[in-house]
């Protein structure tokens, strides 16, 4: 057992199952997230990594399993409970999410306004606080659409930490970020949760990136998971998949080829050559 | 045979769709009429939505009223003096657009203005995830984003057939009176003693009351419903104008209809 999954896990998953119809996207994992650390859920593109993430925040139900978070078993909670759960997590969405109708002040004030009684001047003192810890306190008059993507990012990562969550999760925090914004998000990523003493789940499948600011990894693939470990265990794998992933080669437990018919017969060359291929 | 079993089962499987569509419409409505409680205790997010759907709608729908109304006194001028009535012209004017043209004209008019936009503007709240976001942070996007929408249709469509009539009777007497030559004091006189308070205005805002709960709830289930994608936005916002409109007609003719026979 790593030392990591001593601590008490604030997210436990049990033994989960989970399926589209007859599509099995996960298939009997289990993982836990420890109170205080960040730590990344990888994997490649439609392995369920997303799944996961709305599994723990109550948007989908496990098909068998539990997912638990601190304690309270997501599934069996009913409105009110996974709203009274919701307010105590923040999610950053893809492509930020953020309400393009409304200001970037606005967008932050939002939770402060639809679930606190604060007035105006203290919630106004929140959002420049919150603002200022992503370094874009001068943007809060300007609209989303104003904001480049890598600016949106911050934007809507200080709106995910609006209420000082205990738990925050990040749906692909660095996809189609420049190398400046990346590391700045993850950077933003490592301090937030240190300063808010939270808890954070990273689902992403920016190897390099998070190696430098996780505390632990888990690698998802085909719906189970085949690789976990600290960032040094991780960069140490002899695991394949975890090796093809980490150091991006192309070929491996992750084909380059989709599966197709054979090469030569689709060209029609090896009836010519050998019938009986 | 082949091909008129496939008719048959496509015409099955349209109707399928169809009742099962409507059936969750009249859920959705359940969920809008349960989760309203916000849009009156924060009735600024309601006003906010007036002015979008009622208040920008206002232009188009006292152009239009003032056209119809010319064109209602044209036509009947033409008519009437044949017979000698066209004293009468302003009953004609006036009862036509308080009944009818009133609450229907300016229902198919803001289903095209404001419904396309309802269903556009929640459509792509839901393709960019603004709608999940706004549910992960435990804000109900029924309460917060379509109730309030829905309410401000509903209180806007009567007020906005009200002003359309009121604006077709003004241009119904511009031509009348400026153009015609009838006297002011007929055109108003005769209006005012045919025009009932019961039987014609409160039909009207009847009818412009039901008028805007359709179109309201078409407009906000179509975008709440819409495939998240642009092309899933862009169908959805045409399904809303035309279903809207075809949803007014068949309403007002079964409104119609039975308001008839009360007063009878």
């Amino acid at each position: 057992m790593p030392d990591t999954n001593s601590l008490t896990p604030l997210v436990e998953i049990d033994k989960v199952d989970f399926a589209y119809g007859k599509r099995a996207i996960l298939k009997g994992i289990s993982l836990s997230v420890p109170q205080g650390k960040v730590v990344a859920i990888m994997g490649g593109s439609g392995c369920g990594k997303t799944t996961l993430l709305r599994l723990i925040g109550g948007q989908l139900i496990a098909s068998s399993g539990a997912v638990r978070v601190g304690g309270q078993d997501v599934g069996k909670l009913d409105r009110d409970g996974l709203y009274e759960m919701r307010r105590k997590m923040g999610m950053l969405f893809q492509f930020g999410a953020l309400f393009t109708d409304m200001s970037v002040f606005e967008n932050i004030a939002f939770q402060l306004r639809e679930h606190t009684d604060l007035p105006e001047e203290m919630i106004r003192d929140l959002v420049l606080m919150k603002l200022n810890a992503v370094g874009l306190r001068g943007t809060s008059k300007l609209f989303p659409s104003e904001l480049s993507g890598g600016m949106a990012r911050r934007v809507a990562l200080a709106r995910a930490v609006a209420l000082d969550p205990m738990l925050i999760m990040y749906d692909e925090p660095f996809a189609g970020l420049d190398p400046i914004s990346l590391s700045v998000v993850g950077q933003t990523i490592r301090k937030l949760n240190d300063a808010l003493g939270g808890t954070s789940i990273l689902v992403t499948h920016d190897v390099v990136e998070s190696l430098q600011i996780v505390d632990y990894l888990y690698f998802i693939s085909d719906g189970r998971i085949v690789g976990q470990g600290t960032p040094d265990e991780i960069r140490a794998s002899t695991e394949p998949y975890v090796k093809q992933f980490v150091h991006s080669e192309m070929d491996g437990p992750v084909p380059f080829h989709y599966p197709a018919a054979r090469y030569e017969d689709e060209l029609g060359l090896s009836a010519a050559s050998s019938p009986k291929s | 045979m082949q091909n008129i079993l496939g008719i048959i089962r496509a015409i099955g499987s349209r109707a399928i769709e169809t009742v099962s569509r409507f059936g969750a419409m009249v859920r959705f409505f359940g969920l809008v009429l349960i989760h309203s409680g916000m849009s009156f205790r924060r009735i600024s997010l309601t006003v906010r939505e007036i002015y979008f759907s009622g208040v920008m709608s206002l232009v188009i729908i006292i152009v239009s009223g003032m056209f119809v109304g010319m064109v209602l006194s044209l036509q009947g001028y033409e008519t009437l003096q044949k017979y000698g009535a066209q004293e009468q012209m302003g009953v004609l004017t006036a009862l036509s657009l308080v009944r009818e043209l009133g609450p229907v004209v300016a229902a198919l008019l803001f289903a095209s203005r404001a419904g396309s936009a309802i269903t556009a503007g929640i459509g792509l709240m839901k393709a960019t995830e603004q709608l999940k976001a706004m549910d992960m942070m435990a804000v109900d996007p029924i309460a917060r984003v379509v109730a309030p929408r829905f309410w401000a249709g509903v209180l806007s469509m009567p007020l906005l057939a009200a002003l359309f009539s009121f604006s077709g009777i003004l241009g119904g007497y511009l031509v009348a009176v400026l153009l015609t030559g009838i006297d002011a004091g007929v055109f108003w006189g005769n209006m005012q003693a045919a025009v009932d308070v019961r039987y014609d205005i409160l039909n009207g805002v009847i009818k412009s009351v039901i008028f805007g709960i359709a179109i309201s709830i078409i407009a906000t289930f179509e975008g709440f419903d819409a495939e998240p994608t642009a092309e899933g936005v862009s169908a959805a916002t045409t399904r809303t104008v035309v279903t809207a409109a075809l949803s007014v007609l068949a309403l007002d003719l079964m409104l119609t209809a039975f308001m008839l026979r009360v007063a009878h």
